[in-house]
C-alpha cells in the first residue's frame, strides 16, 4: 500500500510524457522532415531574457549566423519567442491543424535541441520520432501479451502434450539470436516497403519473437490456479473451461501481465532504437529515436555534435520511468 | 581488452623491428642502369604503419580483384611504363625507353639492363614476355586481360634481344603507352612452373612464404599476420636510386595494419598508432584538421577527384524477368524529360555542402575540374530549378493531384525507390537531400539501403532496382578506361546493360566516337572527339550526375616526401621516396 503515491506519480509522468509526445505536432515547432541546409549540424539555442535592451519576460533567441569556424550567435538580431503560433500543418488522428505551442518570427529558427546533418530540428524530430518509437514499444508489448496470454493459459490449463510442445516452441524462440534473426528477414523483404509498412513489420516482428519468456510466466500462473480449490470447486459444480478461464484463472495472470507490461514496453522502445540504428527500422525521412541516433555511428559526428544524443536521453528517461513503475507495481501483486 | 591488445601489438611491433632489421640496399653497381628520381634526398630507416579498412585477399597481381589487395601488391611490383600519379604523364619505368612506329601500331620498349627482382634473380626479356603471356591466357582469366584486346584481337608480344621487347597492336591505339601502368611483371623463374601445371590461379596468396613472392617493387613481403597486419621489407635490389646515388627506398618496413573502418583509421591516426591516411571523409579532415597542430599531422585537400557520384535510371530490357512493376515506371526513366526534370531538381550545391563540407564539386557531366587535360569546359553548369523542372513534367504529360502528388499520363501516382549502400555514408546522405528535392515536384522516393554487394548484383544482374546512387571513375585521367561504361556493349554500361546493338541514336554516337579517339592519336583531335562524347552524356542524361568528393589524404608530419596525388594510389604510390624525418632518432639504424 506505500507504493500507492509512488505509482501515481510514476503513471501520471508517464501519461504527461506518452501525451507530449501524441501531440508532438503542437510541441514541435517545426515539421521533421524540414530541412534547412544552411544550418546542417547547428548547436542548440540557448533562450535569453537579457540582452542590450535590458531584461524581457518574454524570452528571446538570437539570429544565427555561419563562419568558418562554424555557428555564432548575432546579438543584433533578436526574436522573440512567440507562443500559439501558426506554423507548418500537422495531422492529429482526424483532424489537421498548424497551430504550435512555440515559435519565433520568420527568418530566423529556434532550435533549442539544436539540428541534424540536414538542419532539421533536433526537438522536432526526437517529439515526431517518439511517436514512432514509443507507438512501437507499446503495440508491440500488445502483441506480445496479447500472444503470451493464450498460448501460457492453453498451456497451463490444458498441460499433457499440448503444455510440453508449445514449452518446446517458447524455449526455441527464447535461444533465438534475434538480432541475426532479424538481419535475415530484412534481406528477404521487397525492394521498397513503405515507412508504415516497414513501422508495422516492425512491431510484427518485435511483438511475436518477445511472447514466449511472459508465456512461461502466465503458464505458471495457470498451473497453480487451476488446481486451487475455489476452481476445482466451480469445476466440480459443473462449470465449462472457459468460465473457469474467464472467471477464475484469467483474473489471476492479470497482475503478471501488468508487471510484464511496464518491463516490456522499455525493453521494445529500445528494441525499436537497435534496429533502426542498424538501419532495420523506419527509414529516412520519418524520424525514430534509433535512427537519429544512427547519424552517431560516425567518429567525427559522435566526437563533434553531442546534442545529437538527445534521442538517447530520452530512451534512458522512458526506460527509467517504466523500470521504476514494474518495480513498484511488483510488491503491489499480491 | 583492447589496451592490453594495442600494448601487445606495440611490443611486437618494437621486438619484431628490434630483432630483425630489414636488409640493407645493395650497392649500386656499375652496370646497373638504375632509374634515378628527383626529390627531396631523404634518410634511411625506419617503417611507416598504414592503416588499411580491410585484409588483401591475395598478393597476386594477375587474378586480384579488389582494391585493397592492390593497395598492397602495388608496392611488391614494378610494370614497363608507369602513370607518375603526381604528373599524370606516363613515365619509364622497367622500359627506359620506347619507340613507336609511325603507323602507331608498333612499340618497342628498351628494358633496363642489370636490374634484379627482389630474390636477387636477374631480370630480362624472358620476364616480360612470360607476364603477358599469362595476363593475355583465358585460362588465367585475369580481370586486366580486356585491357590488352584492342578491337577482339589481343596484342602480340615478341623479344628482339634480352633487353629489348616489341609489342604489336591490331591498330593503332591512342595513348597505349599508358596501357602498361599497373602490369605487374612477373618472374619467370619462380612462376613458370605453377603456370605450366596449370595452378597458377593459386599462386601467391597470403599464406604463401614470404621468400616466394617475388617482384621488383620497392618492398617485399617479410611477414604476414591474418587478420592483424602484413609487413612489407624494403627490397634491398630496387631498381630506382635519389639524386646522390642512394638506392631507394628509404623506409625499412611498411606495415599495413588491418584495422577495419574509416573512423576506425582515423582513431588509430589520432592516436598516433598509424602514419598515414590514404582517404578521408570530409567530416573527418574537418576533425583532425582542428587539432593538427597538436597532433603534429600534414594533411593535404587535392582537389576534385576524377570519381563521379551519379543517380542512374534502370533503363534494362526487363522481358523474361518478373518485375513488372518496375518494367511500369520505366516509361517514365526512359522519357529524356522525366530525366531532365529529375537534374533540374537536384540540388547540387546542397549535396557539396552538406555531403562533402564544401570539399567537392558540383558535376553535370561525366568528367569533373580535376581531369584538366580532358574536362569539356563548354558543358552547362544550369542552376537548380524547380520551375524548369515542372515545366519539363508538364511537357512530358505529367499532372498533379489536388494533394501535390505527381502523376503519370495514365494517373498513376510516381514513386519510386533510390538504391544505395548503407555502408557509404556520403551517399546515404545524398539520397536523403535527393528524396526531399524530388518531394518538391511531388515525387514519392523511397531510399532502400542495401548492402554494396546486393548493389551491384541488383545493378549488374538482376535488374531488380528502380533507381540506384553510384560512383564510377578515378582509375586514370584518360578516356580510354571510360570505355566500358560508355561503349554500348560495355560491361560497365549500367543504365542499359548486354545491349546487342545501340539502342538510341545518340547510343550510336557515343559508340562511334568512342571507338574513334581510341585510334586517334593527336590529343587535339582526341579531345575534340570525347568533347563531343561529354556534350551528348550532358544532355541525354543516362546518369544525373551529382558531385564529386575531393581527395583528402593526411599524414604525420615527420614524413618526408609525402606527395598526394588525384590518382589511386593516393599516398604511397611514391612509397619508394617516402622517408621518415626523424628516422635515425628511431634507434633503427
Amino acid at each position: 500500500m506505500r507504493s500507492k503515491p509512488r505509482i501515481r506519480l510514476l503513471i501520471v509522468l508517464l501519461i504527461g510524457m506518452h501525451l507530449v509526445i501524441l501531440l508532438a505536432g503542437f510541441f514541435a515547432p517545426y515539421d521533421s522532415k524540414e530541412q534547412n541546409r544552411n544550418l546542417p549540424f547547428a548547436p542548440p539555442m540557448r533562450l535569453h531574457f537579457t540582452g542590450t535592451s535590458g531584461f524581457h519576460l518574454r524570452p528571446f533567441v538570437y539570429g544565427v549566423v555561419s563562419d568558418s569556424e562554424g555557428f555564432r550567435d548575432d546579438s543584433a538580431q533578436q526574436y522573440p519567442v512567440r507562443f500559439f503560433v501558426r506554423g507548418s500543418s500537422y495531422s492529429l488522428g482526424l483532424f489537421k491543424s498548424d497551430l504550435h505551442l512555440f515559435g519565433v518570427d520568420s527568418p530566423a529558427r529556434i532550435m533549442l535541441l539544436g539540428s541534424d546533418a540536414f538542419g532539421r530540428d533536433e526537438l522536432s524530430s526526437l517529439l515526431f520520432g517518439g511517436q514512432i518509437s514509443l507507438a512501437a514499444g507499446l503495440v508491440a508489448t500488445l502483441f506480445t501479451l496479447a500472444m503470451a496470454a493464450v498460448i501460457g493459459t492453453v498451456s497451463g490449463f490444458y498441460g499433457g502434450w499440448i503444455d510440453e510442445s508449445l514449452m518446446g516452441v517458447s524455449e526455441l524462440f527464447l535461444s533465438l539470436p534475434w538480432l541475426y534473426f532479424l538481419l535475415g528477414i530484412r534481406a528477404f523483404l521487397p525492394l521498397h516497403v513503405s515507412p508504415v509498412g516497414t513501422f508495422l513489420l516492425l512491431i510484427g516482428v518485435i511483438g511475436a519473437i518477445g511472447w514466449a519468456r511472459p508465456a512461461r510466466l502466465v503458464r505458471g500462473v495457470v498451473l497453480s490456479a487451476r488446481t486451487k480449490n475455489h476452481v476445482l470447486a466451480a469445476r466440480g459444480f459443473g462449470g465449462s473451461d472457459l468460465y473457469l478461464l474467464r472467471r477464475h484463472i484469467l483474473p489471476e495472470t492479470f497482475g503478471v501481465l501488468l508487471t510484464q507490461a511496464a518491463l516490456l514496453v522499455p525493453l521494445y522502445v529500445g528494441a525499436e532504437a537497435t534496429l533502426s540504428f542498424f538501419g532495420l527500422g523506419v527509414s529516412e525521412p520519418v524520424p525514430s529515436w534509433g535512427n537519429m541516433l544512427a547519424a552517431l555511428q560516425h567518429y567525427s559526428v559522435l566526437v563533434s555534435y553531442g546534442w545529437l544524443l538527445a534521442p538517447a536521453a530520452a530512451l534512458v528517461v522512458t526506460s527509467v520511468i517504466y523500470r521504476m513503475l514494474a518495480d513498484a507495481l511488483q510488491p503491489a501483486r499480491y | 581488452m583492447k589496451v592490453a591488445t594495442r600494448l601487445a601489438l606495440v611490443v611486437c611491433l618494437c621486438a619484431a623491428t628490434l630483432l630483425a632489421s630489414a636488409p640493407a640496399p645493395q650497392p649500386v653497381n656499375q652496370g646497373e642502369e638504375l632509374a634515378r628520381v628527383d626529390g627531396a634526398t631523404g634518410r634511411y630507416g625506419g617503417h611507416l604503419v598504414v592503416g588499411q579498412r580491410s585484409e588483401p585477399k591475395t598478393l597476386n597481381p594477375v587474378t586480384a580483384t579488389d582494391a585493397v589487395s592492390r593497395e598492397v601488391f602495388e608496392r611488391l611490383h614494378a610494370d614497363l611504363i608507369g602513370i607518375n600519379r603526381g604528373t599524370q604523364k606516363a613515365e619509364p619505368a622497367l622500359a627506359k625507353l620506347w619507340k613507336i612506329s609511325p603507323d602507331g601500331c608498333i612499340f618497342t620498349l628498351k628494358l633496363r639492363k642489370g636490374i634484379r627482382f627482389s630474390d636477387g634473380h636477374p631480370f630480362d626479356a624472358d620476364d616480360v614476355v612470360f607476364s603477358f603471356t599469362v595476363y593475355l591466357d583465358e585460362a588465367v582469366s585475369s580481370p586486366q586481360r580486356d585491357l590488352l584486346i584492342i578491337d577482339g584481337k589481343p596484342l602480340s608480344i615478341t623479344k628482339l634481344d634480352q633487353y629489348t621487347v616489341r609489342f604489336s597492336l591490331p591498330h593503332p591505339y591512342a595513348a597505349a603507352e599508358r596501357l602498361f601502368d599497373s602490369f605487374a611483371i612477373l618472374p619467370r623463374h619462380i612462376l613458370e612452373k605453377p603456370y605450366r601445371e596449370g595452378k597458377f590461379v593459386q599462386v601467391w596468396a597470403l599464406n604463401t612464404p614470404p621468400n616466394e613472392v617475388v617482384g621488383l617493387g620497392p618492398f617485399r613481403v617479410k611477414q604476414y599476420w591474418p587478420g592483424q597486419r602484413i609487413v612489407l621489407e624494403r627490397n634491398p635490389y630496387y631498381w630506382k636510386a635519389d639524386r646522390e646515388n642512394h638506392r631507394l627506398p628509404y623506409l625499412d618496413e611498411i606495415v599495413f595494419m588491418f584495422v577495419g573502418s574509416e573512423d576506425a583509421q582515423v582513431m588509430r591516426f589520432e592516436a598516433g598508432e598509424t602514419d598515414l591516411i590514404n582517404r578521408l571523409s570530409s567530416e573527418n579532415y574537418a576533425l583532425l584538421s582542428k587539432e593538427q597542430s597538436r597532433s603534429r599531422s600534414q594533411l593535404a585537400d587535392l582537389g576534385p577527384s576524377l570519381e563521379y557520384n551519379f543517380l542512374v535510371f534502370n533503363q534494362n530490357d526487363l522481358s523474361g524477368k518478373k518485375l513488372d512493376d518496375i518494367a511500369r515506371k520505366q516509361v517514365w526513366f526512359q522519357d529524356l524529360k522525366f530525366r531532365q526534370a529529375v537534374s533540374a531538381a537536384v540540388d547540387r550545391d546542397s549535396i557539396v555542402n552538406l555531403v562533402y563540407g564544401l570539399r567537392g564539386t558540383a558535376l553535370w557531366g561525366n568528367v569533373g575540374p580535376g581531369n584538366k587535360m580532358w574536362v569539356n569546359q563548354s558543358i552547362p553548369h544550369p542552376q537548380r530549378s524547380l520551375e524548369t523542372a515542372r515545366q519539363l513534367l508538364k511537357s512530358a504529360s505529367f499532372t498533379w493531384n489536388a494533394a501535390g502528388d505527381l502523376l503519370d499520363r495514365t494517373g498513376q501516382v510516381v514513386e519510386f525507390s533510390i538504391a544505395t549502400s548503407s555502408s557509404n555514408a556520403q551517399r546515404m546522405k545524398m539520397a536523403t537531400l535527393l528524396q526531399d528535392d524530388l518531394s518538391h515536384l511531388g515525387m514519392h522516393v523511397h531510399i532502400v539501403p542495401l548492402d554494396f554487394r546486393a548493389i551491384v548484383d541488383r545493378v549488374f544482374q538482376s535488374f531488380d532496382y528502380e533507381a540506384a546512387i553510384m560512383a564510377l571513375g578515378g582509375g586514370d585521367a584518360d578516356p580510354n578506361p571510360e570505355m566500358n561504361v560508355w561503349l554500348s556493349n560495355g560491361s560497365t554500361h549500367l543504365w542499359r546493360m548486354n545491349e546487342t546493338q545501340p539502342a538510341t541514336a545518340w547510343e550510336r554516337e557515343i559508340d562511334q566516337l568512342m571507338n574513334q579517339q581510341m585510334v586517334t592519336l593527336d590529343y587535339h583531335k582526341r579531345k575534340k572527339l570525347y568533347d563531343r562524347v561529354q556534350q551528348i552524356i550532358a544532355e541525354q542524361l543516362p546518369f544525373i550526375f551529382l558531385a564529386t568528393p575531393n581527395i583528402l589524404a593526411g599524414a604525420k608530419a615527420e614524413i618526408g616526401n609525402f606527395q598526394p596525388a588525384l590518382l589511386d594510389h593516393y599516398t604511397l604510390w611514391n612509397a619508394d621516396q617516402i622517408y621518415l624525418r626523424n628516422a635515425e632518432s628511431a634507434g633503427i639504424r
